[in-house]
């Protein structure tokens, strides 16, 4: 087998791209928080002024997404493989397909473009920690990941991750726009300045019930994709772990996860158990994603052991 | 005509769904009838009713995500023998009570089994009626037009003069008709119907999941999977005597063992040396084994590789590990050969420290056991400690501590050969003794202390652990898993709708219902009302004017 020279100096560039992009993100977090903001008091004199801010806000973001981009390639150029293969990496890589399906999906539904804030806040914190606590330096990968299902089963996992978290925002922004503690608040909470902040602020997303819809549209899309990362998950296991299914710990969660929103789909279709319950279990399944990236690959024991820490 | 042709009636709503807003798909049996006396078979009509609801199913499918958590907390006999075995001896007292919970057994446990046999029997209830449902839609014509299409989610209402009236109903049914839609029409009215197929789709997962659940049932029942550890030169013969350990499906026959062999000639492994932070990392592994079946004289040559099993009569062959195996040979003191041949030695650490094992029982004067140490590339730590440097066998040393004493092997209690109970006997070289371990490297003989004898260090050797797996069901498995993947696709993104053309006294309405989520339901009828405009010019144009 042909020996593979890793690129130490381009690796350690492509961490600066990282870098760049969690300052641009940072940056475009705080210009869309002060739109929205500015959006909720000015409602009438600061919509054009508000509407600038949020163009200014996406651009920003556009131009993290490119040195992010710019992170990942090095990264792959590097160890002259997919960009994927330990924790860190999933990470970037992850993160990148998160807010590139964010931004192209400003063009289909408008409406997406609220939980930017959301979004740009999200990433900027998963960057940080796969910076701080995940980065491991380049490597190459071990026989058992060295395999075209690598390309398959991770590009589709992240995807699927990636939609599952834009529905989670939605959801999340649904079960605030519905609390009932916001809507009808009692007590002195209701007079503080903060507090009617927040009520304008969730006056200017969108209607609970297209909130409500698309994420569902997000979640069918990410279930689907997850369908085929388990499919394809299995179909490898059995090649490189010499069975289909044996019930790993990861196995085991990637079920636990495919069976939750299985119940999220039941759950729409069930009289009583739609709007909060469902944007409930929608927060329940994304949990469980970020449990099985994070405790799971740390302290669970089991056959993915990729996280090279 | 001095106001806009389309006046919407539909703010609230922009898309396809119904007045909640919500996708409603599937059949929904929650309508509890009022049943004021039940009977015996009342009660078995409402358990049935109420075991196939779709409430009973979501509620089954939570409590099995639930249920399945303590399966990756816990070890499990299935995929951690070993790990259940440490947790009994780090908790003696909760261990055996939670096995009573079976709770090291999860998957197979009586409860989980519960669970999704329950979920199962509540799938086929809710299917069955459901393919007969369907199959009655698919015959029959689309549901007439109801009185009121103004309640419909999306909605619009057409100012039209008679001679448009006269055509719109026709032209609508081609019109519709080429959209793929079943259609029926009145004097009145056009009904249409499209999207049978979300249904169908739905009814292809469900069957298909019920397709997985029996090929993994069957498939297990007939499957074996057999592990065996091969040294560099040894053959392994197919048959149940032929493997270190067996794990046979419920159904396995021991004829299903189909005759062959298979020698480990050559194992290589790659290492990189060449990257600072990548050393040792394991590149390839590549063993080569030679596979004869019965009854030919010649064996064909093949390479099993991690990801790359090797087919062989009735199973394949699959590369699950690999460690050192040394040769060595002893003499006891009377000079006779009390042990020759490979030792395989388990790896500790990345850097493939290895532990082995020997005991020696048939030696003269005193039966002895040793306990060894292996380092690939050796090197001292500065406590004096040995260590490896990398996995590859660069300088590879081996160190010996010796144990002499009743080994207990006469006993009858079946021992690991890979461990040596050291209690009871007397240990001769390394640790508090002051005598120093033994260090060997390959072809260098050592003295025994005490006369004992002997020990050389041949040759070094690499093994590879073998799995050879059987399961007929899993080709079954991964089709209905397909099918299944297809029908979710088709019963997600498929739009089901009906669409109603029908005449008002002013000019025409059209109105349409979605079941189940339908982005595009409003510009389904933008776009039909926008095709069932006149095509003539001056019509068109007057029309063009009044929407300025």
């Amino acid at each position: 087998m042909k020996l593979v020279v890793l690129n130490e100096g381009l690796s350690k560039l492509s961490v600066l791209g990282i870098y760049a992009a969690m300052l641009l993100y940072a940056a475009a977090f705080v210009i869309l928080a002060i739109h929205l903001s500015r959006a909720a008091t000015d409602y009438k004199s600061g919509a054009v002024r508000s509407t600038r801010l949020e163009t200014l806000g996406t651009w920003f973001t556009v131009a993290a997404l490119a040195a992010h981009g710019l992170g990942v390639m090095g990264r792959a150029v590097a160890a002259q493989r997919v960009p994927w293969a330990n924790m860190y990496e999933f990470s970037i890589t992850g993160t990148f397909v998160v807010v590139l399906i964010f931004l192209v999906s400003q063009f289909v539904r408008k409406e997406v473009r609220y939980i930017g804030t959301f979004v740009t806040g999200f990433v900027v914190l998963i960057l940080g920690i796969a910076t701080n606590v995940y980065y491991v330096e380049v490597k190459t990968l071990m026989p058992a990941l060295n395999n075209y299902w690598l390309l398959i089963h991770v590009t589709v996992a992240i995807l699927a991750t990636a939609f599952f978290n834009i529905a989670a925002a939605l959801s999340i922004t649904y079960l605030f726009k519905t609390a009932k503690w916001l809507i009808e608040p009692k007590g002195k909470i209701a007079e503080t300045r903060w507090f009617k902040l927040l009520q304008r602020v969730l006056s200017r997303f969108p209607e609970e019930n297209v909130l409500e819809r698309t994420s569902y549209r997000f979640n069918i899309i990410g279930f689907i994709l997850w369908s085929f990362t388990l499919i394809a998950g299995a179909i490898w296991a059995e090649r490189a772990w010499h069975r289909y299914w044996g019930w790993d710990t990861k196995e085991v969660w990637t079920f636990i996860i495919w069976t939750i929103y299985a119940g999220y789909l039941h759950a729409n279709a069930t009289r009583g158990w739609t709007g909060k319950r469902s944007a409930w279990l929608v927060v329940v399944g994304f949990s469980a994603i970020v449990f099985n990236f994070t405790i799971v690959n740390l302290y669970f024991k089991g056959l993915h052991v990729y996280s090279g820490l | 005509m001095a106001t806009s042709r389309h006046s919407k009636k539909t703010a609230a709503l922009e898309t396809g769904t119904t007045k909640t807003g919500r996708p409603e798909d599937h059949v929904s049996s929650e309508t509890e009838p009022n049943q004021p006396i039940l009977g015996f078979t009342g009660w078995l009509r409402w358990t049935w009713r109420q075991v196939t609801s779709m409430r009973t199913a979501l509620f089954l499918l939570l409590l099995l995500a639930a249920a399945a958590i303590p399966g990756s907390i816990f070890p499990q006999r299935s995929a951690d023998p070993n790990g259940v075995t440490t947790y009994f001896q780090q908790n003696p007292t909760s261990a055996p009570v939670m096995d009573k919970f079976q709770l090291f057994d999860v998957y197979s446990s009586s409860w989980f089994s519960a669970i999704y046999i329950l979920l199962f029997i509540s799938l086929i209830g809710c299917v069955v009626p459901r393919i007969g449902v369907h199959a009655r839609a698919l015959r029959n014509p689309p549901a007439a037009t109801p009185r009121n299409l103004e309640r419909m989610p999306a909605f619009t209402s057409v100012e039209a003069g008679d001679s448009e009236r006269k055509t719109v109903l026709s032209r609508a049914q081609t019109l519709l008709k080429s959209g793929g839609y079943r259609v029926v029409a009145d004097a009145e009215s056009v009904a249409a119907e499209r999207g049978y197929w979300r249904e169908t789709g739905n009814l292809i997962f469900h069957i298909a999941l019920v397709g997985v659940l029996i090929s993994v049932g069957v498939g297990g029942a007939y499957s074996y999977s057999g592990q065996r550890v091969l040294v560099e030169g040894d053959t392994f013969v197919n048959n149940l005597a032929g493997y270190d350990s067996f794990n046979p499906g419920i159904a396995f026959n021991e004829a299903q063992l189909t005759p062959f062999s298979a020698t480990l000639e050559d194992f290589a492994v790659q290492y990189d040396l060449l990257n600072k932070t990548n050393i040792g990392t394991p590149l390839d592994f590549r063993a080569k084994v030679s596979v004869r079946q019965q009854g030919q004289k010649t064996s064909s040559q093949q390479v099993i590789r991690v990801n790359e099993p090797v087919e062989v009569p009735g199973s394949k062959i699959y590369l699950t590990g690999n460690g050192y195996a040394p040769v060595i040979t002893i003499h006891d003191g009377d000079g006779n050969i009390a042990f020759s041949g490979p030792v395989v030695y388990l790896p500790q650490d990345a850097n493939m420290t290895s532990l082995g094992v020997i005991k020696v029982p048939d030696a003269k004067p005193s039966q002895f056991g040793i306990l060894s140490f292996f380092y690939p590339t050796v090197a001292t730590l500065k406590t004096g400690a040995l260590t490896s440097f990398t996995p590859e066998a660069l300088d590879p040393v081996i160190t010996m501590n010796i144990y002499k004493g009743n080994l207990g092997l006469d006993s009858g209690i079946p021992s690991n050969v890979f461990s040596l109970a050291v209690h009871g006997l007397d240990q001769l070289t390394g640790g508090k003794t002051g005598v120093k371990s033994i260090e060997l490297r390959p072809g260098e003989t050592a003295n025994l202390p005490k006369g004992m004898g002997t020990v050389t260090f041949d040759e070094l050797r690499r093994y590879a652990a073998l799995d050879i797996d059987y399961n007929p069901g899993q080709g079954f498995v991964l089709v209905f898993a397909l099918l299944a993947l297809l029908g979710l696709i088709m019963s997600l993104v498929i739009p089901r709708r009906r669409v109603w053309v029908k005449l008002s006294d002013s000019g025409y309405q059209i109105g349409a219902l979605a079941r189940g989520d339908d982005p595009q339901l409003e510009r389904v009828v933008a776009e039909l009302a926008l095709a069932l405009e006149p095509s003539d010019p001056v019509v068109a144009a007057d029309t063009e004017k009044d929407k300025r």
